[in-house]
């Protein structure tokens, strides 16, 4: 009975993990590994980030000095090079367009990126900045795999180059020639969407930092706890 | 010098009394199990989520315009806060997981049976103030899921006939949910219904203490008593269940820091996606589920069909679904406690409302198809006839003999 009970507790914790993340129309999405550790390419994904995103979206809850620490650059690397849309260190990631003349130049207000990796998800990021492909009856020229409809035009066209989509078989293939090969804009996208999870979550970094060392105290105490208990507990039968 | 001072204590408040009557001189049966550790870790839980959630009151805004910020500020700009949040928010579903067990050793072990009905009764309106609790304060990160899981759960009330709208409207303080909803959900989670949970665990333990604690055997203890008055059967709570409770404290601590710092989110399912996109009154989501600990009985709400396109029904069937729970002390006729010697017939019982229960959570978190509306109906069948059939099932059920001595090994 008692075996059958804690089995039927784990199957159902198997059964129920994974919950399916925001619809996108049964369109696969492809992984990307988030690292927070590898700085290089969260500081490649912030350059592509303060270049080619932060002038219509903001991360407003981000700060440039914040960043600059968990990067390790320093505050005058940042000023220098990534520091185009503010004046001061300590200001987060805002930019100059209001709300409201956005929402009249592009139809919706470009959404603030600051936890748009907890809320998309990083799978459908990376497959959603690779998958826009040329579609004549939209006003931006293109639209998306997973984004039907999307607002936001192909940012990255330079670099990608601009793709054509097979109604038939759904398959993408390449309309024009980018600057980038196919695998250096995949890697170029990925540093992106690494640095989007940082921005996501910041303090995630202290977070695995600091959980390994509870876990370890936790651990060693266990060692204490356990034979104390057995020693009270000797003359117990 | 340290018995002096107990002593002017003493003289003047019941201090070594009541260190004695709940902790030294309690005789706790010394064959409690693993179910037995749930209790203390709900205490636990309890104090960890009081102690946080002051921190987090410090620096969160209970404003509709400032709410969803200062949730990230306290993620990104306070010294800790990230600590402090995770801990509430993972506190929080840890303790439906704790408390989830806690029952069900409850209903296993036949806790809530003469004379411990009252013990019974403090836990399940503990229980309700917690899932009251737990809606309000989700509310408060004004995230999509808080914002539309509530829009969801108060016109629920508005179901009610005559009366239902004025009352919906009454909860919200405005049409919609919105800025006068998220203050007053504020000022309940963080003062009125704490306050309530805390008076109900009082109560708790002190019926607890004074009808003494069940066992996994079911037998009274207090029948083989030595010379002193004491159970043969008994320990002192301290110090043996206290060094006890401390290793079940550290294996607890070590899986809820795994979640804490591996998995806050635990997939959505303690943190949903959704709830990452400020609340948009004019943007329904696609798919709206409550966080885990409710689903069972929001499934048993959609399982119900409406009437007349009142969904009237549903609601009371969720209603009934926690009522049942506070009967059990009565609708049990059986006088064996523990499963140990019950029959075959609550056995079987106990393990169809357990898959039902379960099932029916998983499909509160599923959106609506025609194959799921059907198992919803099942298992909200099969849910509520565990109350309905069982004094039935317990008065004809062929029960074992229940030794007279609790059994040890």
């Amino acid at each position: 009975m008692r075996t059958f009970i804690f089995a039927f507790f784990f199957s159902y914790l198997s059964m129920i993990s994974g919950q399916v993340m925001a619809s996108t129309d049964g369109i696969h999405l492809d992984e990307v590994e988030v690292d927070l550790s590898d700085k290089a390419s969260l500081q490649r994904g912030a350059k592509t980030f303060v270049n080619y995103c932060l002038s219509c979206h903001q991360a407003s809850f981000m700060r440039y000095n914040r960043m600059a620490k968990d990067l390790d650059l320093s505050d005058a690397q940042v000023k220098e090079n990534l520091m185009f849309a503010s004046e001061k260190i300590g200001d987060t990631m805002t930019v100059a367009m209001r709300a409201e003349d956005a929402k009249k130049w592009f139809g919706v207000t470009p959404p603030d990126l600051s936890v748009i990796s907890r809320s998309r998800g990083t799978a459908w990021l990376n497959t959603y900045l690779r998958t826009f492909y040329i579609d004549d009856t939209k006003a931006t020229g293109t639209n998306n795999l997973v984004f039907k409809d999307t607002a936001m035009p192909h940012v990255l066209w330079k670099q990608q180059g601009y793709l054509h989509h097979d109604e038939e078989t759904g398959h993408l293939t390449p309309a024009s020639e980018g600057s980038l090969s196919s695998y250096d804009y995949n890697v170029m996208v990925a540093d992106l969407v690494n640095f989007l999870a940082y921005v996501g979550e910041p303090s995630k970094i202290q977070r695995l930092e600091l959980g390994k060392w509870v876990l370890l105290y936790l651990f060693l105490f266990f060692l204490v706890a356990y034979p104390m208990k057995k020693a009270f507990w000797r003359d117990i039968h | 010098m340290f018995s002096s001072l107990m002593g002017w204590i003493d003289a003047r408040f019941p201090a070594t009394k009541l260190w004695e009557e709940h902790i030294s001189k309690y005789y706790a049966p010394k064959n409690f199990n693993f179910w037995y550790f749930f209790g203390s870790l709900a205490l636990l839980v309890l104090v960890l989520q009081i102690v946080t959630g002051i921190f987090l009151t410090m620096h969160y805004k209970p404003d509709a315009a400032l709410a969803f910020a200062s949730v990230e500020y306290i993620m990104r700009d306070v010294e800790w806060g990230w600590l402090i949040r995770y801990l509430h928010s993972t506190g929080a579903s840890a303790f439906f997981v704790v408390i989830y067990l806690h029952m069900f050793r409850g209903i296993m072990y036949g806790s809530y049976k003469k004379p411990r009905e009252l013990v019974w009764l403090f836990g399940m309106f503990l229980y309700m103030a917690l899932m009251a609790e737990a809606f309000m304060g989700y509310l408060l990160p004004w995230g999509q899921m808080s914002f539309w899981g509530a829009q969801v759960i108060i016109s629920l009330f508005g179901a009610i006939p005559f009366i239902g709208d004025q009352l919906a409207l009454w909860i919200r303080g405005d049409f919609v949910v919105a800025d006068a909803t998220l203050n007053r959900f504020f000022a309940f989670h963080v003062i009125a219904v704490p306050l309530v949970i805390l008076g109900l665990v009082v109560a708790h333990i002190i019926a607890l203490h004074e009808v003494g604690s069940n066992n996994p055997d079911g037998v009274d203890i207090k029948k083989f008593k030595d010379k002193d008055g004491i159970p043969l059967d008994g320990i002192p709570f301290h110090p043996y269940y206290t060094v006890k409770d401390i290793v079940g404290v550290t294996v607890f601590l070590f899986i809820f820091s795994l979640v804490l710092f591996y998995a806050p989110e635990m997939d959505g399912w303690f943190l949903e996606n959704a709830n990452f996109v400020p609340a948009d009154p004019l943007k329904t989501p696609l798919h709206i589920a409550p966080v885990w600990y409710f689903t069972p009985f929001y499934a048993i709400l959609r399982a119900v069909p409406s009437i007349a396109g009142s969904s009237f029904p549903g609601v009371v069937a969720m209603g009934l679904s926690i009522v049942f729970l506070f009967l059990l002390p009565w609708l049990d006729r059986s006088p064996v406690r523990s499963i140990r010697y019950r029959g075959i017939y609550f056995r079987t019982a106990l393990v169809l409302f357990v898959i039902s229960f379960l099932g029916l959570g998983f499909l509160g978190t599923q959106p609506v198809t025609p194959i799921y509306t059907l198992l919803s109906r099942i298992f909200s069948i099969i849910y509520f006839a565990f109350f309905v059939l069982m004094p039935i099932y317990t008065s004809l059920d062929k029960d074992k003999p229940v030794p007279e001595r609790v059994t040890f090994k």
